[in-house]
């Protein structure tokens, strides 16, 4: 029941019993008159109808102002004493009950007393807790120190390429040479696929899986990848297990090879492309000098075309070799690409591609396990699904079988059909087209894959008629088996278990980002500062402060931090608050050069800002000229305050940083704000949890809801 | 009667060179520039040889190859592959579509004569001197 219910109950059941004891006394006094005088004393009380009425409302103001001035007090009291308690147990056990009068003095003394106990018994726990954090904080910080001594970048991410952990050297790979260019960003709760192309981790992660199946030791997939700023990647994949020893995530080696190109002991695959383009106009050369040589009376019109025939070609000679030179990069990257691979996996995934992108049955045959090749096996099955879809579309092939048998140093690899003629010279004109399957294109073609592999196809037929079958055989440079395959029960229990692997339990993508769980969502939570409170009438921006929560955790060096040119002049009165002078203001960038940077550090997360209101306005004023816009959805910390505390009237920053037992630091700066901002956020949620809210459709209708009600105020 | 010696390249510089050396060594020489001109010359003039190279515009040497290997009554004629390609799996690629001789350029033209003079002995061909 409300206050003002039960006070009006108190109310009418005093009044009642005042009005019942004049009532009472009249009946007592009226019951033994002779009728004649109980007549009379009728007439009378009839004729004082509007006094006796009048007495009766003085009668119940006294018994409302009674019941007030005795209860409403106390009351109140009582209801500000269980909103404080349960302050008390859920946020800032450091809080006390200030001291009531009357009969609650003795229940806020014992609250408190029990406050005390309560406080001397999380302390206990937090040591304990914080000994055990101690603990792991030390673990953390000799895997932080390893990582960060690596001269390779390394990268850990779940198996939905969330990133779980990475170092400085993994940051400043993917980092940008040009501020402008806004490169994706490396960070935790990041995807990896805005680093590295999503197609190349699946595979890799596909592979890996196989692996793991199979209890290999140690195993790894190697991929090279080009960063935003042109930075070649040679990237070495390698898994960790999850629950039921199944694939947990991946983690990432990353090593910059962009210098490799120029290094002395690359040479080899410059000679190969050297030794393929000089053997031709060599070959004019020797014919025609040694025809010169083994016939001295040649005729002179042949003598003459043969000289000439030499020195045109060593003109050609010279110009091969500095293309040859140019070239040598791209070949070289080629062959970074290259890995060591089972052949039956390899045919595993052609299958599995084949019939998923293509709709296109394939079998796959009995294959040696021990056949193993080096390749590229990204771009090998890539050429294997555009070969495919073209048998599929030009000759209505859909069925395929796929076998594979030693040969020497390469390895033989038959995609076979039945019944159906191929054009002899059809697969000329497909290994020439740019690849194509599926969903996927390339600019390279079949042709280019075999070129990097020292690889050739060719296609065969055999029998007649019906019976007739034909295959695309390819050529492929074989490899030795790598380390020893070992089939073990439990694998590797040595992996440490770092922080944050709660992440794992998250969904891929929230299949509606409101049924998401407010705990595991990522935030960005900004402020900023103004020149004025009216950004309609001209106020600008001149700071914008944020920083990230991932998962719950507060990342204090994943900030945003920038000062803006207003472009006009500071009021003073905000001056007084933010202390940021106009000289510090003219260098910096205006607002359409930073706008789009905060953009793309709040991408894919949740805004929060306190007042929110104010300051979306002021992002909303400059999406026209800064063209970009902010369609995340916000949360408000001051709506947040008031749905976890309605019966309380103070929702700014300080007055909750006191409740909820958040130290003030660093105030009216855009990122102090934003720290402090973020940091209640945190304490906000579990508040939020209890009564009921818990994901973020929730918190944004309960917020609607809360605005609503403050209008009416 | 001369055999009959078909050299396809679609470089002239060598085609030069070759068309001289074969008709120095005895041979009857005829010239193809590409792949579709060949296998019209294979059909008009029935070599005993082709010297196919195996790098040329549109049709390759390796289909040449083929198509003639597609025909029964060509089983007798010789191909030798000539390429500036020395990898193994290119030579093998030339032998399993079935050239008889994969030679890499640059390449001794006595070696070459001396070749190819072996391939037309060794089976002889029913035209031959």
């Amino acid at each position: 029941m409300s206050t003002r219910g039960r006070l009006l109950a108190w109310i009418a059941a005093l009044y009642g019993v005042a009005l019942a004891v004049p009532a009472g006394l009249f009946m007592l006094l009226a019951a033994g008159l002779p009728e004649a005088d109980a007549a009379a004393l009728m007439r009378i009380l009839a004729q004082r109808t509007p006094a006796l009425l009048f007495g009766a409302l003085l009668l119940l103001l006294a018994c409302a102002a009674a019941v007030k001035w005795v209860l409403g007090g106390y009351l109140t009291a009582a209801q500000d004493l269980a909103e404080h308690t349960r302050l008390i147990q859920s946020a800032n056990a450091a809080l006390r009950l200030e001291a009531h009068g009357g009969p609650l003095a003795g229940v806020a003394a014992a609250v408190n007393e029990l406050a005390e106990a309560y406080r001397g018994l999380q302390r206990d726990s937090e040591a304990r807790a914080a000994e055990a954090r101690s603990r792991l904080e030390e673990e953390r910080n000799r895997l932080a120190a390893l990582m960060s001594e690596l001269t390779q970048g390394v990268m850990v991410c779940n198996a939905d390429g969330t990133i779980l952990l990475y170092n400085e050297q993994a940051r400043m790979l993917f980092a940008a040479t040009d501020v402008a260019a806004r490169p994706p960003l490396v960070g935790l709760g990041r995807s990896l696929f805005g680093l590295i192309d999503r197609a190349q981790i699946e595979h890799a992660a596909q592979r890996l899986e196989r692996s793991v199946e199979r209890g290999e030791r140690l195993p790894s997939a190697r991929l090279v990848t080009v960063t935003a700023a042109g930075r070649l990647l040679k990237v070495q994949v390698a898994p960790f297990l999850g629950a039921q020893a199944r694939l947990g995530g991946l983690v990432l080696a990353l090593e910059d090879v962009t210098e490799l190109l120029g290094r002395e002991s690359q040479r080899r695959s410059l000679l190969q492309l050297l030794a393929a383009r000089i053997r031709a106009p060599a070959a004019n050369i020797r014919a025609a000098a040694e025809n010169l040589a083994a016939y001295p009376e040649i005729e002179s019109r042949r003598r003459t075309q043969f000289i000439d025939i030499i020195a045109a070609e060593s003109r050609t000679l010279a110009t091969t070799l500095n293309d040859a030179l140019r070239e040598y990069a791209d070949a070289l990257k080629a062959a970074l690409r290259l890995e060591d691979m089972r052949v039956t996996d390899l045919l595993e995934f052609a299958r599995l591609r084949i019939a998923g992108a293509l709709g296109v049955a394939t079998e796959l045959d009995e294959v040696d396990e021990e056949l193993w090749v080096r390749l590229d096996s990204y771009a090998l099955v890539q050429a294997m699904v555009h070969l495919a879809a073209r048998l599929r579309d030009e000759y209505g092939v859909r069925r395929l079988e796929l076998r594979a048998r030693p040969a020497e140093r390469y390895a033989e690899i038959d995609m076979a059909w039945s019944g159906t003629i191929v054009a002899s010279d059809a697969l000329t004109q497909w290994e020439l087209q740019p690849m194509e399957g599926g969903a996927e294109h390339t600019p390279l073609a079949v042709r280019d894959v075999l070129e990097q592999h020292g690889g050739e196809v060719w296609y065969w037929s055999e029998g007649v008629g019906g019976l007739r079958s034909g295959g695309f055989r390819f050529l492929i440079p074989g490899a030795k088996r790598p380390g020893v395959a070992v089939r073990a029960g439990g694998v590797a229990p040595s992996r440490p278990e770092y922080y944050d692997f709660d992440l794992f339990a998250r969904d891929a993508v929230p299949a509606a980002l409101n049924e998401a769980p407010l705990v595991r969502l990522s935030y960005t939570v900004f402020d900023t500062e103004t020149t004025g409170l009216e950004p309609s009438a001209g106020d600008e921006i001149i700071s914008i402060g944020a920083v990230r929560v991932v998962n719950g955790r507060l990342l204090r060096n994943e900030v945003f931090e920038q000062l803006v040119n207003p472009r006009r002049a500071l009021n003073p009165d905000s001056a007084r608050v933010h202390r940021i002078d106009a000289a510090t203001l003219r260098n910096q960038p205006a607002i359409g050069e930073v706008l789009p940077s905060f953009h793309h550090f709040c991408e894919d997360t949740v805004l929060v800002a306190h007042n929110a209101a104010f300051d979306m306005r002021f992002l909303e004023l400059k999406q026209a000229s800064s063209g970009v816009r902010f369609s995340q959805p916000v949360l408000d910390t001051l709506l947040l305050s008031a749905v976890a505390h309605p019966s309380l009237e103070d929702h700014s920053l300080e007055a909750i940083a006191a409740r909820l037992g958040v130290s003030v630091m660093g105030r009216h700066t855009a990122l102090g704000d934003a720290l402090l901002t973020a940091e209640i956020l945190l304490k906000l949620l579990p508040l939020l949890a209890e009564r009921g809210i818990r994901t973020l459709g929730q918190a944004l209708e309960a917020s609607r809801k809360s605005y609503y009600a403050r209008l009416q105020y | 009667m001369a055999k009959k010696v078909l050299i396809v390249d679609d470089e002239p510089n060598i085609v030069a060179s070759l068309e001289f050396l074969l008709r120095q060594s005895g041979y009857e020489v005829h010239v193809a520039a590409d792949g579709a001109a060949a296998l019209r010359q294979v059909q008009a003039v029935a070599p005993d040889l082709v010297l196919l190279d195996v790098m040329m515009p549109e049709k390759s040497g390796y289909d040449v190859c083929q198509r003639i290997r597609a025909h029964p009554e060509w089983s007798n004629i010789r191909i030798v592959m000539l390429s500036a390609k020395g990898r193994e799996a290119e030579m093998t690629k030339g032998l399993s579509l079935g050239a008889d001789a994969y030679v890499t350029k640059p390449f001794s033209n006595a070696e070459l004569v001396a070749r190819i003079g072996e391939l037309l002995q060794e089976r002889g061909s029913p035209g031959g001197a």
